[in-house]
């Protein structure tokens, strides 16, 4: 397989739009979590009850036509290979945990994988959209459809006090997580990112690494997301992170003005030294790789580095992952084999840059 | 070494658990340590569960004593089976009865959750939640009743009442349980 027609595939469709506002926010996700009543969730469940759950889930998507979603299909996991699971975590399509369990466990996936629902995970249903750029309104909007399509043959557990019930008493209520992942190099350059994080913590959201809790900010990626879902609304909770991730994004131009102002020379130094890297280098770690990728993407937002698309960043930062280098590999690799592959897909992509312009992969396919 | 559970796999994971001196040693493979990996420190990561337990837990930690917890029947979810102590222990909810088992516990922990809400505002869903819709719309009626008579409009209040009283029928034409 090309390299270009590899990406072609790796690369959800989704993210090839371009959203409002990519030079900052890369995507914008939101999630509700739902559960059948009277079925206990998975982790008090019988096999038979959880297969039940994914039965279910395979009667209402039925032969998989849908007006507002186009064809959706369910994957049960247990057809998977555990590269192909690993994709899927990779795409941020599923989470970890799904993947971990043995059987009955399934995801619903819509074509261009904007749409996604995890069966049986920690709630029976995981409904979650996820859009490039700045889009959280049309994510919820879009997770919301969804939700009303299963509700008019699902019924889910729901109590006039508490809300949507949930298995873990973090999500009742609304069920809404929503979150955005955005790239703040200038901030993060400038210092002043420690001091703007604390103040978004006390306003109830969190700040986290791109894969979750607890992880550290590679390549200068941040997830905000809302923390409570019990006693807002909906449109309230996506307005108070929305208005948020808007002043972050303002601080963001700011202090990237500034940047160009006061250090251009230095600015592009650490730029071209990092560009170079990545064009050069025989070996290279997921952290240095995310790290370089961050700067030449921050060269090509601020129109220091012309030659290479944007969406270099969040192509490679999502084909330079373990899962997608073995399959590109076609076997599995020991991380010093991954290092090796991974800079030289690097170049390989970076080339294909200067010589033809592959930035929809449309033609390939 | 193999696995002492399986003797088929190469043991990775050793454990060397010493509790009053009393010295148990575990020598598992990747499969099984999954397997147990609920009871054994470092065999699944870190969740947002074992943060919440700690959280959900206060209160207990002063009533440990042997003879207090037989006297006391633990609070059980009659439909699940889930007991306080395990829902403690994972931070996660057994089934939706749950919430009405352990009810009288739970405004604490959600208010320390969701920043002092224990009550939901947001969506309700259209076809389960029909009847809902009017009763918090009812709910709502009453409480602009109440502010009317506080500020003696006692027109726009009665004008209020004979509107609840017309949901609160339509609920009732339904066979809704209305009071």
């Amino acid at each position: 397989m090309t390299l270009k027609s590899f990406i072609h595939e790796a690369i959800s469709p989704w993210m090839k739009n371009e959203g409002p506002e990519s030079d900052i926010v890369i995507s914008s996700r939101v999630r509700l979590a739902r559960n059948l009543e009277h079925v206990p969730y998975p982790i008090a469940a019988s096999p038979d009850q959880l297969a039940e759950v994914v039965n279910q889930a395979g009667e209402l998507i039925g032969d998989g036509s849908h007006d507002r979603f186009g064809r959706l299909s369910l994957v049960p996991m247990e057809e998977l290979t555990s590269n192909e699971k690993r994709i899927l975590v990779e795409k941020h399509l599923v989470s970890p945990n799904l993947t971990e369990e043995k059987e009955n466990r399934a995801v619903i996936l819509s074509e261009d994988e904007s749409l996604s629902v995890m069966v049986n995970e920690e709630d029976h249903f995981r409904i979650q959209c996820l859009l490039s750029g700045f889009q959280l309104e049309q994510g919820m909007a879009c997770a919301n459809d969804m939700d009303d399509w299963m509700e008019e043959k699902l019924d889910f557990a729901f109590d006039e006090r508490r809300g949507y019930l949930t298995s873990c008493p973090t999500n009742v209520g609304t069920g809404l997580r929503s979150s955005v992942m955005m790239h703040l190099p200038a901030l993060v350059l400038t210092k002043q990112l420690n001091r703007i994080l604390p103040a978004i913590n006390q306003l109830g959201l969190v700040v986290r690494g791109i894969y979750g809790e607890g992880s550290e900010a590679l390549g200068n990626l941040y997830q905000i997301s809302n923390q409570t879902t019990l006693g807002g609304e909906e449109a309230d909770i996506i307005k108070d992170l929305s208005s948020v991730v808007s002043q972050l994004i303002q601080h963001e131009r700011d202090a990237r003005d500034q940047l160009l102002e006061q250090s251009r020379l230095k600015l592009e130094d650490k730029i071209y030294r990092s560009y170079g890297i990545l064009s050069y280098s025989r070996r290279m770690e997921t952290k240095e790789a995310m790290e370089r990728l961050s700067d030449v993407r921050l060269g090509i937002d601020l129109g220091i580095i012309e030659e290479v698309s944007g969406g270099i960043l969040n192509e490679l930062m999502v084909i330079t992952q373990p899962g997608f280098l073995q399959q590109y590999a076609g076997r599995s690799l020991t991380p010093a084999e991954r290092d090796e592959r991974r800079a030289s897909l690097i170049r390989e992509r970076i080339n294909l840059e200067n010589t033809e312009e592959i930035s929809d992969g449309g033609a390939d396919a | 070494m193999l696995c002492q559970e399986c003797q088929e796999r190469e043991a990775s994971l050793h454990f060397t658990k010493i509790i009053n001196g009393e010295k148990t040693e575990m020598h598992l493979c990747d499969v099984c340590a999954k397997d147990k990996g609920d009871y054994l420190p470092g065999g699944k990561s870190f969740s947002i569960h074992q943060l919440l337990s700690g959280l959900l837990d206060s209160g207990q930690k002063f009533s440990q004593s042997q003879e207090k917890k037989e006297q006391r029947p633990e609070l059980t979810c009659g439909t699940c089976g889930m007991t306080y102590r395990k829902f403690a222990e994972i931070g996660r909810f057994g089934c939706a009865d749950c919430y009405t088992h352990f009810d009288q516990k739970l405004d604490p922990i959600f208010r320390r959750i969701h920043g002092g809400n224990t009550r939901h505002a947001g969506k309700i869903p259209k076809r389960k939640g029909k009847d809902m819709h009017l009763y918090r719309e009812i709910e709502e009626l009453k409480q602009e009743m109440q502010k009317q008579i506080a500020e003696e409009e006692f027109e726009a209040a009665a004008d209020l009442r004979d509107r609840i009283r017309e949901l609160e029928n339509s609920l009732k034409e339904k066979g809704g349980d209305a009071s």
